[in-house]
């Protein structure tokens, strides 16, 4: 695994963030292993990437249990590709009866067997099951130079079926170029409307300069962090670490963006990965200064 | 005899639901009745639910619309995220902003952002978004009964009410304690009526019942009054129609899908 970290000035001085509760807990089902080599994944994921190993379902019962006695509001799955773990449909089913879930993917692995079970999860559940359908462009021309030749098809297949099943999938996209916010919207909602999707749902994240991201373009550069932040004008509560924990079969991350950093490892068990965090990474910069959340907002 | 506690919330300058409310709590005779905050936005002419909601004497907690309008800021901080909603969201700010008597917004300012009542030795605790953050979104179908529990234990409360989602719901918690959502009476509740709702908490014997009334108003008469003030169509679709066409960002897919049928496909907005 090779890390990105930029060493700061001895006499650098970081905000310390404090755990406020447990809100969001990510559970990297399928560890780093995923069906794309994404030329931008943070987390450098791929099919032969198994340095976080895909979670058995009694580990994930574990985990969501652990996230419950802290009285976690929601679960969210992530990998690599949550739909290569081969218990994932069953894994879903022990946990909406518990608490929303949501799962981000890639939306190529979308069998018409799989869209029915989820819709017949969904439609018995009580909380809320979403799918985050990952776009980084609104035609091939500008998604498949990331994701690999022929995946925006595939993803846009995978939206339909969801769509027509009544899934109301939340397409979410990568601000990749410096487009106003609103045309850039306004370009997908109008491409995904066009294609059938039915209601169409947007989440934008912005990029991070982590994993393979930092080989397409480049590193955090140093004046990229929160050193220079006066303590007075930070806010515990505007980072999604104050409200999440990220847990790997490698153990607690204090956030699901940062689950290769050595540092952000706050321990083995959940009661045990409260404490405060020091947010010297160029990643908790990008937060702080879009205001982000990995969450569904 | 039991006790009965009304509360509700989100007026979003509709007068003429907020008068129907207003009379169907009196004719049910609630011994309690809260206003949990946000008088204005989306509907016509502010100073009409000020003067009805401060002639009737109920109490009422300040809303993050109420906060904003109170200190003349720049936006609602409603807490969207999407720019299409902050859009119209601030439209209809501008708009409330621009109508409001000084002496409104100084009984704004003023309200209390929670309160607490006891009712039969249950601690009750009344609040805007949440507890901890006055403009939270507490979704039903986005909350576990762990976190619900969670939120009950740190703020010390057996029976706990918030609006600001819009949408009603109940949660009878696994301990006993009770979470309830009064949804809005400034616009329907996304779901095709044109009704809009408050809850009803009756107290007896140690039991808690909840309940959530609808109430019918001349929304007909509420769309045409926002059509003259040229409020956006979009606003008065939803009043004609009972289906939300603006800031659905935050709604998640089971409340969207709440009519949803095999047959019909995703029938909401």
């Amino acid at each position: 695994m090779s890390l990105v970290r930029i060493d700061p000035a001895p006499s650098a001085r970081f905000p310390s963030q404090p755990l406020l509760h447990l809100d969001a807990l990510w559970i990297q089902v399928a560890g780093s292993v995923c069906n794309l080599s994404c030329t931008h994944c943070f987390v450098r994921c791929g099919p032969d990437a198994d340095y976080h190993a895909l979670m058995p379902r009694e580990e994930v019962r574990g985990r969501v249990a652990e996230g419950l006695a802290m009285g976690v509001q929601e679960i969210y799955f992530t990998g690599g590709e949550p739909f290569v773990h081969p218990e994932m449909e069953t894994i879903l089913e022990d946990t909406l009866p518990l608490a929303p879930c949501s799962v981000l993917t890639n939306g190529t692995l979308f069998t018409g067997r799989r869209v029915e079970r989820l819709r017949e999860l969904t439609s018995r559940a009580r909380y809320s099951l979403e799918l985050r359908v990952s776009l980084d462009g609104p035609d091939a021309a500008s998604h498949d130079p990331f994701r690999g030749e022929g995946a925006f098809e595939r993803t846009l297949e995978g939206l339909r079926a969801l769509s027509k099943a009544g899934l109301l999938p939340i397409v979410t996209v990568t601000q990749n170029t410096e487009e106003d916010a609103l045309a850039f919207r306004e370009r997908y909602f109008a491409m995904l409307k066009r294609e059938g999707i039915a209601h169409p749902r947007l989440k934008v994240l912005p990029m991070f300069r982590l994993g393979r991201e930092t080989e397409r373009t480049r590193e955090y550069a140093e004046t990229e962090t929160l050193a220079l932040l006066p303590p007075e004008a930070f806010d515990p509560a505007r980072l999604q670490c104050g409200h999440c924990r990220a847990v790997t079969s490698r153990g607690v991350f204090v956030c699901p963006l940062l689950v290769d950093e050595p540092d952000a490892h706050m321990g083995d068990s959940l009661a045990a990965s409260t404490g405060e965090f020091e947010l010297r990474h160029g990643a908790c910069h990008t937060c702080w200064v879009t205001g982000m959340t990995c969450g569904n907002g | 005899m039991a006790i009965r506690l009304a509360a509700f919330g989100g007026i979003y300058n509709n007068h003429l639901a907020l008068a129907a409310t207003l009379a169907d709590i009196a004719r049910r005779g609630s011994q309690h009745a809260w206003c949990l905050g946000d008088l204005g936005g989306f509907g016509p002419q502010p100073e009409k639910s000020a003067a009805l909601l401060r002639a009737s004497g109920l109490p009422m907690l300040q809303g993050n619309y109420d906060h904003s309008i109170g200190y003349a800021l720049q936006d609602c901080g409603c807490g969207y995220t999407d720019p299409s909603d902050n859009a119209f969201a601030q439209l209809s700010y501008d708009y409330t902003n621009a109508r409001v008597t000084d002496a409104t917004r100084a009984w704004l300012r003023d309200l209390p952002a929670q309160a607490r009542l006891t009712l039969e030795d249950r601690r009750i605790l009344l609040c805007h978004g949440s507890p901890r953050q006055v403009n939270e979104f507490l979704w039903e179908s986005r909350c576990s009964d762990a976190f619900l529990e969670w939120l009950c234990q740190a703020h010390e409360c057996d029976v706990l009410l918030v609006t600001h989602t819009g949408l009603h719901w109940h949660r009878a918690l696994p301990s006993g304690k009770q979470v309830i959502n009064v949804g809005a009476i400034g616009r329907p509740a996304h779901d095709g009526r044109t009704t809009v709702r408050y809850a009803e908490l009756s107290f007896d014997a140690g039991r808690v019942a909840v309940g959530f009334r609808a109430v019918a108003y001349d929304h007909e008469a509420l769309a045409r009054e926002m059509e003259t003030e040229g409020l956006p169509s979009e606003f008065v679709e939803t009043i004609r129609t009972g289906w939300w066409t603006t800031c659905l960002e935050n709604v998640p897919v089971k409340e969207r899908l709440r009519q949803w049928t095999p047959e019909s496909g995703p029938v909401s907005p």
